[in-house]
């Protein structure tokens, strides 16, 4: 850590360090696909949006101080509008261009919708609204079949458009001048683009005066208000945007599966997004995005890794992967909160708050 | 005389049963220091708490800077020109010396999202703006030295001294203090009378609550009594120090 920080006051290695990453992230997808094949290509696609996804929940929850349990609802707002105006469902297929904005717009006013009867909670009793506005969502999108058909119920919606860049669809490979550009590589360049935006978008909200008046409402409401503070705007501006996030991340999800159905927008997904900005240190962006990478690779690796390791070592499966899965995913936690009370990468902030005393 | 800043009319103000306030009326003249004493539960800072918006009156109103005060949103309040510190400090414990004052900018800035996220040169200079005021009230009210310190590691004194700061970056006509010198030594206090002045020599007026009875005394120009949600005179100290109601309410009933 002290030499992360060290960085920042030498810009040469500044520059150096951010350009040495900038190559790292462009070749990725081709070392990780070579690597490791498409599977785990596919699963950093998903560790991106879930990144997206772990960086707007940061805001409600790191920033504002509201403890967010229905996350996920953004997420499926997001998910099925692009999957409604973009399959056969009512032979709407119009650009992601105009989706993803349209989406990001209106998961921010479910944002506002969930914010506006809930500025008086907080904490637990605000949790517990919360969660039940992300199942009241996913149960309307189980129920919207009849009378009039709008979401196809349990079945979900299949067959939508994939995403298409100026005409270019990137479900299939793409040739470049002679090169060809595997599908998921394409996904991986459109999310990461986007995850990047919204690293900016997040960073430069921070060190505003928004970004400020969301922390001084974390940290006292009352005095917040008395500095004149309107907080209601605020709080609901934090819902508002933390959703749009989701929105968006929402929207490249249906164009990516190409199918959505009520079945991903369960609690364990909010509960999922919530450890990611927990863990990986609320309030802190890098932090947060450490968090979506790693509790969305290692389930994986525990649930690919978990049957051969065993058999190598036992000669046979002694334990279910998928429940020694979630019984190590539970201990990480554990353990975590124990010794990293902050999360793995807290921020300066946070850390000092948790060790107390002088700082 | 100088103009009147605040002019309260007949507050009320009652929790189920208990009157905390009854109509209480009294003025503050712009660019005085006033006091508001009175015994425990007097109702001194239920009328700070209507002041600034925290509480709405069950009648009377509030005239302030010549315009009736709608009291109904704190930050309503902030906007018009009140600012106010808490009996017990609250600050923004896990944020910095400078950004508690920088929060206290907000009401007077207006950056909004698209400011931020774009960075314009209009967001740019307020920001660099609201730096620079944060950083000279670091130095009127003595602290800053500790500026990039967490609010909750500075000393209580200096803690005192930060909300007193970050209340005067709201840009107030008038400055609420709630016991600012309680828990406070002698040194601690004598300095804060001088920061006190320092305020009234600046042009903004201050409403005081305090127990220091020294403290009122030499401090302000024109003092008035609570006892039991009812103001029982307002004067000048040395006329109130020697009201038989006043020591009545401090002391008791005469015993003879």
């Amino acid at each position: 850590m002290m030499r992360f920080e060290a960085l920042r006051h030498d810009k040469r290695a500044a520059i150096a360090a951010t350009v040495l990453i900038g190559i790292l992230l462009a070749v990725a997808p081709f070392l990780i696909g070579s690597a490791a094949g498409s599977t785990w290509l596919r699963i950093v696609d998903f560790a991106l949006l879930y990144i997206m996804l772990a960086l707007g929940l940061n805001i409600v929850v790191g920033f504002a101080g509201l403890l967010d349990m229905g996350y996920i609802a953004f997420y499926a707002v997001g998910a099925y509008m692009y999957a409604l105006l973009a399959s056969p469902q009512f032979g709407l297929h119009l650009p992601m261009w105009a989706i993803l904005p349209a989406g990001a717009a209106v998961a921010g006013i479910f944002g506002v919708l969930l914010g506006a009867p809930t500025l008086r909670l907080r904490g637990d009793y605000l949790a517990i609204v919360t969660l039940g506005f992300g199942e009241i969502i996913r149960i309307f999108l189980n129920n919207l079949n009849a009378p009039v058909n709008i979401t196809n119920g349990p079945q979900g919606i299949s067959g939508i458009d994939p995403i298409r860049i100026g005409g270019v669809s990137l479900s299939k490979p793409i040739d470049l001048f002679g090169f060809t550009l595997p599908s998921l590589h394409a996904y991986y360049y459109l999310f990461l683009a986007l995850a990047l935006a919204i690293v900016f978008v997040t960073i430069r909200l921070e060190n505003s005066r928004i970004g400020r008046a969301w922390v001084a409402i974390r940290e006292d409401e009352i005095a917040a208000k008395a500095c004149g503070i309107n907080t209601r705007n605020i709080k609901l501006l934090a819902f508002a945007m933390g959703a749009s996030f989701g929105g968006v991340a929402g929207g490249l999800f249906a164009g990516f599966q190409a199918f959505v159905s009520p079945e991903s927008f369960s609690l364990m997904e909010s509960v999922m997004v919530l450890c990611m900005v927990v863990l990986g240190g609320m309030g802190n962006i890098p932090g947060v995005i450490l968090g979506g990478i790693l509790l969305t690779i290692l389930p994986e690796l525990f649930r690919h890794g978990a049957g051969p390791v065993q058999q190598a070592v036992f000669g046979k499966i002694l334990l279910d992967p998928e429940a020694l899965r979630m019984l190590l995913f539970g201990l990480a936690l554990i353990v975590v909160m124990l010794y990293r009370p902050a999360g793995l990468w807290p921020s300066t902030r946070r850390r000092r708050e948790f060790k107390g005393g002088a700082a | 005389m100088s103009a009147l800043l605040l002019e309260a009319r007949n507050i009320a103000k009652h929790f189920g049963g208990v009157k905390a306030l009854r109509d209480v009326s009294l003025t503050i003249r712009e660019g005085e220091i006033y006091g508001l004493i009175g015994p425990n539960g007097a109702g001194k800072t239920t009328f700070f708490n209507v002041l600034t918006g925290l509480y709405t009156p069950d009648g009377g109103d509030l005239v302030f800077a010549g315009q009736k005060l709608v009291a109904s949103a704190p930050h309503k309040a902030a906007q018009r020109g009140i600012a106010r510190t808490f009996q017990n400090i609250r600050l923004f414990g896990n944020m910095t010396a400078m950004e508690n004052i920088m929060v206290g900018r907000h009401v007077r800035t207006s950056a909004g999202v698209i400011g931020a996220v774009l960075h314009d040169r209009r967001t740019c200079a307020e920001e660099a703006a609201i730096r620079r005021r944060a950083e000279e009230l670091l130095h009127y009210v003595d602290i800053a030295d500790r500026a990039d310190d967490l609010a909750r590691n500075l000393s209580y004194g200096d803690q005192r001294r930060l909300e007193i700061a970050r209340a005067l970056a709201t840009d107030p006509k008038l400055l609420a203090l709630d016991e600012p010198a309680a828990g406070m030594n002698g040194t601690e206090t004598a300095e804060l009378r001088v920061l006190i002045e320092g305020i009234r020599a600046d042009g903004i007026t201050v409403l005081l609550i305090e127990h220091d009875v020294k403290l009122v005394m030499g401090l302000c120009d024109r003092v008035a009594v609570l006892d039991y949600g009812a103001k029982i005179c307002e004067d000048v100290p040395a006329v109130v120090q020697h009201d038989p109601r006043v020591i009545e309410a401090y002391l008791g009933g005469a015993v003879a």
